[in-house]
């Protein structure tokens, strides 16, 4: 079995565990990677000890050759513990930069007691100093990888957050609700579109609902038969469905793909599809000169 | 038969279905509607079926032949109460239910049968 | 095999269109307990529905067992039943095709409702339907 090309590395954190810690807290400290306001002194402790004993054990199993590899199966256990070190102090409102330099104090701690111990031997000083900076470099630059990870889990969470936003039902007057479809319209999505659109008529008691097409890019036949589904869903709850911003173009797209919309009524605006609303719920609008003269009667 | 029952207001037959309803009652329920249509003369008929908890292609193809028999003895059907997730699931199965009219509740459907006057007292 | 990984929680007889009504409401409860969303359920339970009814109607009875599985992410369906088997699978699964008594779209549309299908049947001997249905659309 080959040596450890940080035998003395190895043998630091062996024989004085307890010292390493102390000292590399310490230096945390003093780096200004120090939150107390967010963690306690315990937490802190017990998390930067369950690092070196992961860092013992990878170096031991793992630094043979000198070829050091943070992917390698030797520093699973290390790339666990800091992975779930970073997530719960970011959790908490540490900054990466903060969790960085936590984990990069402890090269101070390591220079100086290799310093110590190799006073004799410059060459092989030199040598481990290297490869323990490296080491400690590639840790502190996976716990940025990790937070980036998070952020970006974050972002996508928000994206579909934005999605169920860009497709609202508005309530356009009494029991008349409309839906301005934007963008593209693939299964997913027109499947939540539906089922948003379907709850808003039994929680407002809609009869009459306007799907509005202006602001869809392009209407294919999956496109068109999802209209035309959503139509038969919303007819099938009670409610009469009208949709609306059909463009010339889209109309001749429709008739060239043979998309039949059946009874399904369509409007080339929403206005023409708002006047059929209202008056489907009895209400009609009117310039006020003219609604003077009707109440005059 | 106790998985439905038929109520009569302003002449228009009201029934309602109930949640664990079996195949063989609601092929009860269609012989006893269409006895009824006949027996009262009723103009129209709503069928309730918000506490069904699925509406299959059984369920789908009854509801449209009772709408067909109606229409022959001269009664309008409302099928009424549908519940969202429900209708979704029969757009996916094909079944648009054309013949039937349908409206969000029971009230809904009495006032429009009203202004078609297919009630008793729109009717005298 | 869509079932592997699943763990048997109930075991019912079809004999009569009683028993359908039971199976939906078994396995909606099933679903329900596990927290699922309700129009998952919707489609699912009308899936079991039709299979269910199919293997009585067509496969003169049989038994429908139910599965849940580890994380409660899907739920599954295993109706067996002893009958004459389906002579033509494809022709089955089309909307509009029935050899008795239905609309026909009942083994298509439960396939279409259902997140993983399978069929097998064996000419004398019956037919097996396998089918999972999702807790969440994610």
């Amino acid at each position: 079995m080959p040596e450890t090309n940080l035998k003395t590395v190895l043998d630091i954190l062996k024989d004085d565990e307890t010292g390493v810690l102390t000292d590399w807290i310490e230096q945390a400290d003093e780096d200004g990677a120090k939150r107390s306001d967010l963690f306690s002194e315990r937490e802190e402790r017990d998390q930067a000890a369950s690092l070196l004993r992961a860092f013992r054990s990878g170096v031991r199993d793992g630094y043979r050759d000198g070829d050091f590899d943070l992917e390698d199966d030797y520093w699973a256990d290390l790339r666990g513990i800091l992975a779930e070190i970073t997530y719960e102090r970011v959790e908490r409102g540490v900054l990466p930069s903060e969790m960085a330099s936590f984990v990069l104090s402890l090269k101070v701690t390591m220079f100086e007691r290799l310093k110590e111990r190799l006073k004799e031997e410059p060459d092989r000083l030199v040598n481990e100093i290297l490869l323990v900076t490296k080491a400690i470099d590639a840790f502190a630059i996976y716990t940025t990888e990790v937070f980036i990870r998070e952020r970006e889990q974050v972002i996508e969470r928000q994206r579909d957050e934005m999605l169920e936003l860009s497709t609202p039902v508005v309530e356009l007057w009494d029991k008349v609700l409309t839906l301005p479809l934007i963008g593209t319209l693939d299964s997913l999505r027109a499947q939540e579109v539906m089922e948003n659109l379907l709850e808003a008529i039994v929680a407002k008691q809609a009869e009459v609902v306007i799907v509005d097409i202006t602001g869809v890019k392009t209407v294919d036949t999956q496109v068109a038969q999802h209209l035309l589904r959503t139509a038969a869903a919303v007819r099938l709850m009670g409610a009469q469905c009208i949709v609306s911003g059909i463009s010339p173009k889209i109309a001749q797209t429709m008739v060239q793909l043979g998309v039949d919309v059946g009874e399904v009524k369509t409007r080339s605006s929403i206005r023409n599809a708002l006047t059929d609303a209202l008056t489907a719920v009895g209400v009609a609008i009117l310039p006020i000169e003219r609604l003077d003269r009707v109440t005059a009667k | 038969m106790n998985a439905a029952s038929i109520y009569s207001v302003e002449g228009i037959l009201l029934v309602s279905i109930r949640a664990d309803i079996a195949d063989s009652d609601i092929i009860d329920l269609q012989d006893v509607l269409s006895q009824r249509i006949a027996d009262t003369g009723a103009r129209g008929v709503v069928i309730d079926i918000a506490e069904l908890d699925i509406v299959d292609t059984f369920v789908g193809r009854v509801l449209a032949q009772v709408t067909s028999i109606s229409k022959l003895l001269d009664a309008e059907t409302y099928v009424v109460g549908m519940r969202p997730a429900v209708a979704m699931t029969l757009v996916e199965l094909g079944m648009y239910l054309p013949g039937n009219r349908t409206a969000l509740t029971l009230s809904h459907a009495l006032a429009r049968m009203r202004e078609d006057g297919l009630t008793d007292d729109s009717a005298g | 095999m869509i079932l592997k990984g699943g763990r048997r929680i109930a075991l019912l007889d079809l004999v009569t269109d009683r028993d359908v009504a039971i199976a939906r409401r078994r396995v909606g409860d099933a679903m329900a307990k596990r927290g699922c969303r309700e129009l998952m359920q919707t489609r699912f339970v009308t899936a079991v529905s039709e299979i269910a009814r199919n293997a009585i109607v067509h496969g003169g009875g049989g038994r429908l067992a139910i599965y849940e599985f580890p994380g409660n992410r899907k739920i599954g369906i295993e109706c067996i039943d002893e009958g004459p088997g389906i002579a033509d699978v494809e022709q089955a699964m089309t909307d509009g095709f029935s050899t008795r008594d239905s609309l026909g779209r009942g083994l298509g549309g439960a396939k279409r409702l259902s997140h993983e299908f399978e069929i097998e049947t064996h000419g004398e001997t019956g037919t097996i339907v396998r089918m999972t249905g999702l807790q969440n659309t994610r």
